[in-house]
């Protein structure tokens, strides 16, 4: 059947029971918008303020749901607005469909008017780019994208369509194919040639081995890493812990992969690790870390992580083994996959004495009275007062660490934070689009008064939509985790991160028309939430906490993993 | 080390591209590159020539499998594969030195393609070394212009990526 180009693009989305986009219109991308006005009954279409609000909002709905999330912006600045969005994405393995319309054929490489070669820009901080200069490709194109998104180690991928491509008088063969059949289409058997978008068979023999090891091994350490949230893997995992019975750390974009109040987890690891986890990695004789890539700020020393364990890697991704640290073992499949058959073949251990020695060290989740209003007081209040299953977006800094060291995550796609790219600015987007994948959910976006006001002309989108997100600033008046940096390291020379400046956020939200909240001690703060909890608009709760609040533990890059700079609870 | 790394992609624009900036991306650069269609018109052969440790290579070599438009990667190794690079050479030539040009041509394998009364231009396709020690030998005649492809290589025997 002949369709218009445009209708084409719709009828893919719909493909792939796409219902909600993000974005935000312009001149090159007009004739998508305008097909989009005869689909608006089919396809709920978000207006953010700024296109890097809506590249957020189209990355937290797709952790949230774990669907792959959409995102519409046009050419030139519609297209490098993005560009922050899509490497948070990237970095983090969030599946993500970028759609830019670029200028015609006519005009392209000519620095037209909104031109910029996204697909050149977008290339390293995406699995694949499109640019399609003829309509003939729509069907495929958007098969293929949708499909490399979602495959292994998912991903963004960005779609650059030519303004003329577009045009009412382009037609295409279309017919539509639901996804779950467009898999054995033409052009995704023709991706598979080069490219198994099926996950990686696991080999058995690998696993076989790994069990053999973790009979031979006395103490025993598990790193849920992100790859576990990615998978949905949290019951496999779960029981694959409980089976070993051995302390596990959660990494920043583990977080839900494993529950946080677990008896068997023994916190964070890394830069800003727990004394227990930390000192785990390096007592332990196995490390097992399940799709974690060993990253910087978690093998903060490549060479002396974990000396004394052999270091075992199950990650989907090939190229993920050995890249960061050298391992003794991997094996290469999806965490749900592996886990599953390792568990069939694990017996019950036990691991009293090992246990014993790492998970006292655990700090306890109790705020301590230390007669000043704390960011523990601020999360211990969350913790308690709002419902269980609350998602909470973070924005990158100390307010990021003290959420995932304070709150628990249960499931994968509570915690939506930036742990690899560390964007400023990710969490109120990333309410917004969870908000909208999970309207039965609660979201509190967690910020600091520096993230929070690179970003906040998101309010207008929170208000727009009738989203009831709970925004809570921890507000010291400085970009802390640089402070903190410059307090240990910088012979307290805090360069440039005073925030000692407007706005009110009270009012800023009130002009917003939300709920603006402010709030100085722990008693306050309860009331406050209480009311926002059951309030049916947005409220944004102003924290006012001490400027020289610091995130401990804390170790210094490269250094050894128990090098601890700042102890447990330790004051600058 | 010198490595020689085999890789066939889609014949498209902008693949190079990609293929040469997961290079870039860490900071290595390419000692030599060739690219060309292969007998499959929709598929292109491009021959990278890095001078890097085993863990490197290994590294660029799952990242490039990771790319939509590659087709197979190979690392060849060098007792098993065949490889050739083409050098165009142009020399300055009197009626004394000619003839010595001449005979050092034939016996390197190298190919008269342009003659001058004060200009010699030749070819020569060989293995890098080969090639190398011919320009050397061709030096003190006086080079006046030389142009030099990437090596290209095919693994030995029956064996193919």
């Amino acid at each position: 059947m002949k369709v218009t180009a445009t209708k084409a693009i719709m009828e893919c989305l719909l493909e792939q029971d796409v219902d909600t986009v993000f974005g935000y219109p312009g001149g090159t991308i007009l004739n998508v918008y305008d097909e989009l006005y005869r689909y608006k009954d089919k396809i709920n279409h978000i207006l953010t303020a700024h296109e890097q609000g809506a590249a957020h909002a189209a990355d937290g709905y797709a952790r949230a749901t774990g669907k792959v999330g959409v995102c519409f912006a046009t050419s030139g600045p519609g297209a490098t607005n993005l560009t922050t969005g899509i490497a948070t994405a990237y970095l983090d393995s969030s599946p993500v469909v970028f759609i830019t319309c670029n200028v015609g054929e006519t005009l392209l490489g000519k620095d037209a008017f909104q031109e910029v070669d996204i697909t050149g820009i977008a290339m390293p901080i995406t699995k694949a780019t499109f640019l399609v200069r003829e309509a003939s490709q729509i069907p495929d194109v958007m098969r293929q994208a949708f499909a490399i998104a979602a495959c292994g180690r998912p991903g963004p991928v960005l779609i650059d369509f030519l303004k003329n491509v577009t045009n009412p008088d382009q037609l295409v063969d279309y017919e539509f194919i639901p996804y779950k059949e467009n898999r054995s289409c033409e052009a995704i058997k023709k991706l598979n040639f080069s490219h198994d978008l099926s996950s990686p068979e696991v080999n058995q023999e690998d696993v076989d081995k790994l069990v053999e090891m973790i009979s031979e091994s006395e103490r025993p350490f598990i790193v849920c890493g992100g790859g576990v949230v990615r998978g949905r893997a949290h019951k496999e995992f779960r029981e694959f812990a409980e089976k070993l019975d051995a302390p596990v750390a959660i990494t920043v974009m583990g977080g839900g992969g494993f529950p946080g109040d677990h008896e068997l987890t023994s916190g964070m690891i890394g830069m800003h690790g727990s004394t227990a986890s930390n000192t785990a990695c390096s007592k332990c004789d196995l490390l097992i870390a399940v799709g974690c890539r060993f990253s910087d700020r978690v093998a903060l020393n490549p060479n002396t992580f974990a000396a004394q364990a052999k270091i075992v890697q199950i990650d989907i991704d090939r190229a993920e083994i050995d890249k960061n640290v050298l391992t003794d073992h991997h094996i290469i499949g999806s965490a749900k996959k592996v886990l599953e058959m390792l568990d069939a073949k694990l017996p019950q251990y036990h691991h009293p004495e090992w246990k014993k020695e790492i998970l006292p060290l655990r700090e306890p989740s109790e705020a301590p009275d230390l007669g000043r209003f704390t960011p523990q007081q601020i999360m211990e209040t969350i913790r308690v007062n709002a419902p269980k299953d609350t998602i909470v977006a973070t924005d990158v800094g100390q307010h990021q660490m003290w959420a995932i060291k304070y709150l628990h995550f249960e499931y994968p796609g509570q915690l939506l934070t930036s742990g690899g790219f560390g964007t400023m600015g990710f969490g109120l987007g990333a309410a917004i689009g969870a908000s909208l994948g999970c309207p039965d959910k609660r979201v509190i976006h967690i910020t600091g008064d520096g993230c929070f006001r690179m970003n906040c002309n998101e309010l207008a989108t929170v208000e727009h939509y009738g989203l009831p997100i709970i925004t809570v600033i921890f507000n010291n008046g400085t970009l802390g985790m640089v402070r903190q940096w410059q307090n240990l390291i910088y012979g307290k020379r805090f360069s440039e991160t005073t925030l000692d400046r407007g706005p009110d956020f009270v009012k800023l939200a009130e002009a917003y028309g939300l709920n603006g909240r402010r709030v100085n001690n722990v008693e306050d703060m309860k009331n406050v939430l209480e009311e926002a909890l059951k309030a049916d608009k947005a409220t944004v709760i102003d924290c006012r906490l001490d400027i020289n609040e610091l995130v401990s533990p804390m170790v210094a890059a490269g250094h050894d993993i128990t090098d601890f700079l700042l102890n447990e609870g330790g004051r600058a | 080390m010198k490595q020689t790394i085999s890789v066939l992609v889609e014949n498209q624009a902008g693949v190079l591209n990609k293929i040469t900036s997961l290079f870039s991306k860490r900071a290595f650069n390419i000692d030599s590159l060739a690219v060309g269609v292969t007998d499959d018109p929709t598929l292109s052969r491009i021959t990278i020539i890095v001078d890097s440790g085993n863990s490197v290579v290994e590294q660029v070599e799952k990242q490039l499998n990771k790319l939509v438009d590659v087709v197979k990667v190979r690392t060849l190794s060098e007792h098993a594969m065949i490889g050739r690079e083409l050098l165009l050479i142009k020399v300055s030539a009197t009626t004394s030195t000619r003839p010595d040009i001449m005979t050092m041509c034939q016996i390197c394998g190298a190919k008269v393609v342009d003659i001058t009364p004060s200009t010699v231009t030749m070819e020569i396709a060989n293995t890098p070394e080969i090639v190398t020690s011919f320009e050397e030998m061709m030096r003190p005649y006086g080079i006046m212009e030389t142009a030099r492809t990437g090596m290209i290589a095919l693994q030995k025997g029956a064996n193919k990526i």
